[in-house]
């Protein structure tokens, strides 16, 4: 008798006793559709913290320094210095200059974030200027009353017309000479696109302390290397590492993933622990269905049923259970990931997809008959030792 | 000329708690290839575990079975079920057919477990189920049968993998008798056609159906004879002496 034969006769056995092969299945059911559910989950998250650190640029290095309460401190031509010594593999920086003031249009108080910043920073974030011209080299110089602005200050506070405008940070008066392009998807209040930047000089005078420096690098690949480069420079800058930290974007990006992931594979963990419970359930099944089957086990050995067959036929059934039940977690999982895509998205307005992987899937399938057969195995065992007379007087 | 069934100095003992049963006393007999047989026997003779250790079933305690020329007794779990599949068809009182399968699936079983591919099956199976006239019937579920039907599909199962013996374990004793004599008949029939039939019963007026009776008593035969014989049917006096004693 061939495995498909036995496959066979599993299959209609399973069919024959739908409800009960359902319940049977249940622990599986939902074991399979949780795992999925959350590597899938895991996996959007990873893809919405990738997306979102990407945007911020994966090839920057960002060094923070004290700025205050320091015995020494680095100013900005000693920072542009130590980029162009090491030019082979640091390429653009920019200081930046967080200020805490706050932005006046017309009679309106806005909570627009503003930075100081070099002609370079909108080259190193990737900022596309769509109106206007960007800071240039000449307005950190002199020190210009200029600034530019996101797409949701043009929009909100100047119907898409700012360019040319005035507006007041801490009460100095600067002119709108451009409009950064729209960054996220939705203009709104508090995002993206709703900044300010001005030459940083400029923000020097208006008590904006310059906090920190982006710094690009030539190759994403070099990425460590450069990194251990820039450290070395400010080391021997500030003969301390005290002063200053060096954090790259990808760094903390991979950090996030590592956790992110650990943390799905805790509650996969937690899930796989239904499948286990859902395969003792099965083995509790197979067991009542082989005292039930006694008789039949009987007949079949007495018409030349080795005891191999008798084993085959038990754990194909309890492996075919088993796998039905997975395909049916699986359905479950995929519709589930589905809608809770679509939760998400309305409930915390964030592109967050549950995305259940291919490997997912197939490992959950894989673990599923593994678990029937694994289970399956004793009960199995149990038929095929029965003795034929007693099994065939059995009632 | 070889004996099918060789009997010799069979014995088996069961043991139950702390005390041993002997259910077969040196029970020694031969049967030859086209006999029809009845081994005839009121409850407790040993019936049938004869009817078990022919079947290869069992094994016997002590003494030697041989079916075919082969030492059954040697053989392991494996070896036995294959003997089963090749050499012996089973009708049993309750005709033991599986509930799940329709009529041609059920009488397909031995000649599965025999590696018999899906087509040839399927053929013989069909061919098996005409030599019953139950061949318009292929389809229906046992449960949907009348017990004669069903003891006809039974021997039908019996019949398909052309076994040396076919051993058929009180036929009868779940039928009324009409279609009980329906079923003997067809069993002669066989006989007829050169099968060889072991009939196990403890029905005298079955059992002279048979060509000759092998009647046992305690574990022991007490008549091996033709079934024409009046020794056959009646009590020999010796058991009966003994029987007397005992009371």
């Amino acid at each position: 008798m061939s495995i498909l034969e036995s496959l066979e006769l599993a299959l209609k056995n399973i069919v024959s006793s739908k409800t009960r092969t359902l319940l049977t299945m249940l622990g599986i059911i939902i074991g399979v559709a949780a795992v999925i559910i959350i590597v899938g989950l895991g996996n959007g998250l990873e893809g919405y913290v990738t997306d979102s650190f990407s945007d911020l640029g994966t090839d920057t290095l960002t060094v923070s320094v004290m700025s205050r309460g320091a015995t020494r401190t680095i100013d900005v031509e000693d920072m542009y210095g130590i980029v162009e010594e090491n030019s082979q593999y640091l390429d653009l920086c920019s200081p930046t200059a967080g200020m805490m003031a706050s932005v006046k249009i017309g009679s309106d108080t806005t909570s627009t974030s503003v930075s100081g910043v070099s002609e370079d920073y909108l080259a190193i974030k990737n900022y596309t200027i769509s109106k206007g011209r960007n800071l240039q080299y000449s307005d950190i110089l002199q020190r210009s009353r200029v600034c530019v602005v996101g797409a949701y200050v043009d929009q909100a506070y100047y119907g898409g017309s700012a360019v040319g405008q005035t507006l007041r940070v801490g009460g100095t008066s600067l002119t709108i000479v451009g409009v950064i392009e729209q960054q996220s998807e939705s203009l709104e209040e508090g995002g993206a696109d709703d900044c300010l930047f001005l030459p940083y000089s400029t923000a020097s005078r208006l008590s904006g302390q310059i906090s920190s420096f982006v710094v690009t690098v030539r190759s994403e690949d070099t990425l460590n290397e450069s990194k251990t480069a820039l450290e070395n420079a400010l080391y021997s800058f500030f003969e301390s590492d005290d002063f200053y930290t060096v954090t790259s974007m990808a760094q903390m990006l991979e950090t996030m993933t590592s956790m992110i992931n650990i943390l799905v594979c805790v509650l996969a963990g937690i899930a796989a622990i239904s499948l286990v419970v859902g395969g003792i359930g099965i083995m509790n099944i197979m067991l009542v269905s082989v005292t039930e089957r006694t008789r039949e086990i009987g007949i079949r050995k007495s018409l030349g049923a080795k005891e191999r067959y008798i084993m085959q036929l038990f754990v194909i059934e309890a492996a075919a259970t088993s796998a039905l039940g997975g395909v049916i977690g699986i359905l479950l999982g995929y519709i589930l990931s589905s809608a809770a895509s679509v939760v998400i998205t309305r409930a915390m307005e964030t592109t967050l997809t549950v995305a259940p992987t291919l490997g997912a899937v197939l490992l959950a399938f894989g673990i599923s008959v593994g678990i029937g057969v694994l289970f399956g195995y004793l009960p199995a065992k149990k038929a095929a030792k029965l003795n034929p007379i007693d099994a065939l007087r059995y009632d | 000329m070889r004996a099918l069934i060789e009997f010799q100095q069979v014995c088996k003992y069961y043991h139950m708690g702390d005390s041993t049963v002997t259910a077969a006393d040196h029970i020694s007999f031969q049967i030859s290839k086209g006999e029809f047989v009845a081994i005839v026997g009121s409850s407790g003779s040993g019936k049938s575990t004869c009817m078990n250790i022919i079947g290869c079933l069992d094994v016997p305690s002590e003494g030697t079975y041989l079916l075919d020329g082969r030492d059954v007794g040697e053989m392991n779990k494996n070896k036995l079920a294959e003997i089963r599949n090749e050499l012996l068809g089973f009708i049993f009182q309750q005709y033991n057919l599986l509930p799940k399968l329709n009529l041609l699936e059920n009488v397909e079983v031995p000649l599965m477990y025999a590696g018999v591919g899906k087509a040839e099956r399927r053929r013989r199976a069909m061919e098996s189920l005409e030599r019953v006239g139950l061949e318009d019937k292929w389809k229906h579920r046992p449960n949907q049968l009348s017990g004669g039907q069903q003891q006809r599909a039974s021997i039908a199962r019996a019949l398909v993998g052309r076994p040396a013996v076919i051993l058929a374990d009180e036929p009868t004793g779940a039928l009324d008798s009409r279609t009980g004599r329906e079923v003997l008949a067809l069993l002669q029939d066989l006989h007829a056609a050169g099968n060889t039939v072991v009939l196990i019963t403890h029905d005298n007026s079955i059992a002279v159906q048979a060509q000759r009776i092998i009647r046992l008593e305690d574990g022991r035969v007490v008549y091996d004879g033709p079934s024409d014989a009046p020794e056959a049917v009646v009590i020999p006096r010796a058991a009966r002496a003994k029987g007397g004693a005992a009371l």
